[in-house]
Order: C-alpha cells, then structure tokens, then sequence
C-alpha cells in the first residue's frame, strides 16, 4: 500500500517564489493528506504563492475540499495566497450544493490566469 | 340457500371472489398489455402492480362503492395508474386505446368469476364485476385526463428552461437573461450551461441579468447566490444585472445578503464593468 500511496504522490513544482501542484489525476484521500503537508512545508520554506491546478479531478467530496481550504488558510498564514484553477463545472456545482464556497480562497480559470492574479495579489501587497 | 351451505365459505360476491382469487387474477392481468407493456422491467413488478390494484377493487367492492369513481380506496392506486398511463401514453396509445386495454382485464376476471360460482349463475356478482370494471375505466380517463394537463406543464417548463441562451457580449464576457419564475430544475440548467460556457469560450465574467425575473423571494435570491458562487469557483467573476428598484428594495426587506457578489442596475451598466475590468476603454461618446 505504502507504495502505491508513494506513487500517487502530487509533484510540487517551484517557479521563483511560486508553487504549483498540478493534479492531473484523481486525488485520493491519502495523496491529498500528503500534498498537504508538503505545500505546507514547502510555503514554510519561503514562497509567495501557492497554485492549485485541479483540472484534472472530476470528482471532490467534502474531505477533499476541506483540505483545499486548509492548506488556503496555512499558505496565507505563511505569507502565501493559494489559487485554485481549472476546476471543473461539475466539481463547482457539487462543492456549491454542498454549501462550500471556499471563502477566502482565489480561483482562476487556468495555470496562466492562476499566474497572472498572483502576479496582480503581489501588487496589490507591494503597494 | 340450502344448496349453498355444503360449501358455505365459497366466495359469492365480487369483494369476496377479488380477495380469494386475488392472485389468480393478478397473474393473469400482469400479462395483458396495460401490464406488461408498462412493467418491462420484469414479471414480477407486473404482478406486483396487477395484485394492488386488485387489493383496491376488493376494497371499493366491499365498501359497496361499486359505481363511486372518487371511492378512497382508489387514491391509493392512482399515483401507479397514473404512471401506467404516462407509460402508455409516451408510447403513442391514445385514449380510447388505454381504455380499451382496461376493459380488456374485464374478461379474465368474468371468467374467474363465473367459474367460482360454478352453476349459481344467477348472482348477482357479475353484474357487480362489470360495474367495478366501468367504475375502474372512469378512474382510468380521468387520470389520463389530467395527465394531460401535466404533459402541457411539463412541456411549458421544458420550454422556458430551453430558452434560456448563454450569450457572448465580448471577448470572455458572457451573459444569461434569466426570464420568468427561478425555480431549483431550472436553476440547474441555467448554472450547468452557463459554467460549460464558461469552459468551452474561456470566460473571465459573466453577467446574470435578472431583468426578465418578475420577482425575487429568498429562495430565488439563493439560487441565484448559488450561481454565482459556482462561478466565482470556476475562476470567473460574476456579477447579477437588471435589479429593478422594487427588487432591490425587496431584497433589502428580506434582509437578503448578497455578500460580495457584485450587482448593476442593467445589463449596460453590467458590461461597462466587464470591459473596464477587463481593461477595455471604450472610446468617444458613450
């Protein structure tokens, strides 16, 4: 099982101050609890943005979306901004009909759009 | 009488025979095309429908309602004839068809009859039986009837959520006039189209015009909180047009929040926040 959990691991990638994590497949509870920990650690360790590609789940439940805002309130308490992109109309409508908004939390509709708000939230906090 | 009292528990009139025979009945019913053509999902939920409805009859029968087509035995049978019904009438029978196919059961059930009496031919329960059967036909048409009318409410629903376009204003900017009553079927319709939109031409907003909404209670206020959200969530921006001053007051009676969603007056108004959010200058006169 350890093993196959390790497979399941989410990459998180480091642009400058930026990182991303791109889930290009399903996200198991286990692999959620672990991108967790590592973006946490990571932010921990200096970064000014925290990206959040989700277009590939087709699926998230509230455990999965609890997560997300989890790891939204631990990156902007470590001086962070996380975005979500690319989520899918049927995950938003589900998250929507289960009374989660994910308040605080900043989307875009792509990595690129993803990169363009952190780029303006920077401003925004520079000035 | 004195004939009789040999088997004086034999079954003599129609409630008594539907009780006794009640399954035999229902077997043969379940094959007959009301039946079997609207359970195809197998023999037994045919039988299972034939037998209730011959519970009910045996009921109506021995309340001695025969010719009573508003009996309350029957209130429990309606909402499965009223499906049989749909079903046949999806499937292209008309009235007179559907009823003809109820009379049909009249003649298994005769031929039940008349063999449970045996040479007591003289009894009063046939005539009984075809009463129950004619009482069971109006039922029938009357079901049919308003079934009728529930088609016609359907459709016009179906039509009102069809006619609800997502339209591109601009390079990704998207808008939905909503028109007519908000209810959650087409609130769904409304937030599935307008988030594909949203995917398939990239859009960074969209504009809910509210203009054509006759009014705006708590419930449709939360549907409309609801799109939005799912917007937002997308990653696009989403701002609700076309609040005419009596909604605006409503909604500020109701004590209605709209949290941070933001909200023009018209569409125009709505657009011009689009393209200046989008960085579009609009030059010369406007």
């Amino acid at each position: 099982m350890s093993s196959e959990s390790g497979g399941e691991r989410i990459s998180v990638l480091r642009m400058g101050d930026v990182l991303i994590a791109a889930i290009q497949q399903e996200l198991t509870d286990q692999a959620a609890l672990a991108l967790q920990q590592d973006l946490t650690e990571m932010a921990a360790a200096g970064a000014r943005g925290v990206i959040i590609d989700i277009s590939g789940v087709e699926i998230v439940d509230s455990f999965l979306a609890r997560i997300l805002s989890e790891i939204a309130a631990a990156t902007s308490m470590l001086a962070g901004r996380t975005v979500v992109a690319g989520m899918r109309p049927s995950v938003a409508i589900t998250l929507v009909e289960m009374g989660l908004s994910l308040r605080g939390l900043h989307t875009a509709r792509s990595l690129e759009g993803a990169m363009t708000l952190l780029g303006n939230l920077r401003d925004q906090a520079g000035r | 009488m004195t004939a009789v009292d040999i088997n004086d528990s034999a079954p003599v009139t129609v409630a008594e025979i539907l009780e006794k025979r009640g399954e035999q009945v229902a077997q043969q019913w379940a094959d007959l095309p009301l039946f079997r053509t609207v359970y195809t999902s197998g023999r037994d939920a045919s039988v299972g429908a034939a037998h209730r409805l011959v519970e009910v009859l045996a009921e109506v029968a021995r309340n001695d309602r025969l010719d009573d087509s508003s009996a309350p035995g029957f209130d429990r049978v309606r909402p499965h004839l009223g499906q049989m019904v749909a079903a046949r009438s999806h499937a292209g029978a008309s009235l007179a068809q559907i009823t003809s196919e109820v009379s049909e059961l009249k003649t298994p059930l005769m031929s039940i009859i008349d063999r449970e009496l045996g040479d007591r031919g003289s009894n009063a329960a046939p005539m009984a039986a075809v009463e129950l059967m004619g009482t069971l036909r109006v039922v029938v048409m009357e079901i049919a009837l308003s079934e009728g009318a529930e088609v016609i409410d359907r459709q016009r629903q179906q039509l009102l959520e069809l006619s609800t376009p997502v339209i591109k204003l601009w390079n990704r900017v998207v808008a939905v006039p909503l028109i007519g009553t908000l209810d959650s079927a087409r609130t769904q319709v409304v937030m599935e189209t307008l988030l594909q939109t949203i995917v398939d031409q990239d859009a960074a907003m969209a504009i809910l015009d509210i203009t054509g909404v006759p009014m705006v209670d708590t419930v449709v206020a939360q549907y409309l909180l609801k799109t939005a959200m799912a917007v937002r969530l997308m990653g696009s921006e989403c701002v609700i047009s076309g609040i005419r001053p009596q909604i605006a007051q409503t909604i500020v009676q109701l004590g209605i929040d709209l949290g941070d969603i933001t909200t023009r007056a018209t569409l125009a108004d709505a657009l011009a926040w689009a393209l200046e959010k989008s960085g579009v200058t609009v030059v010369g006169e406007v």
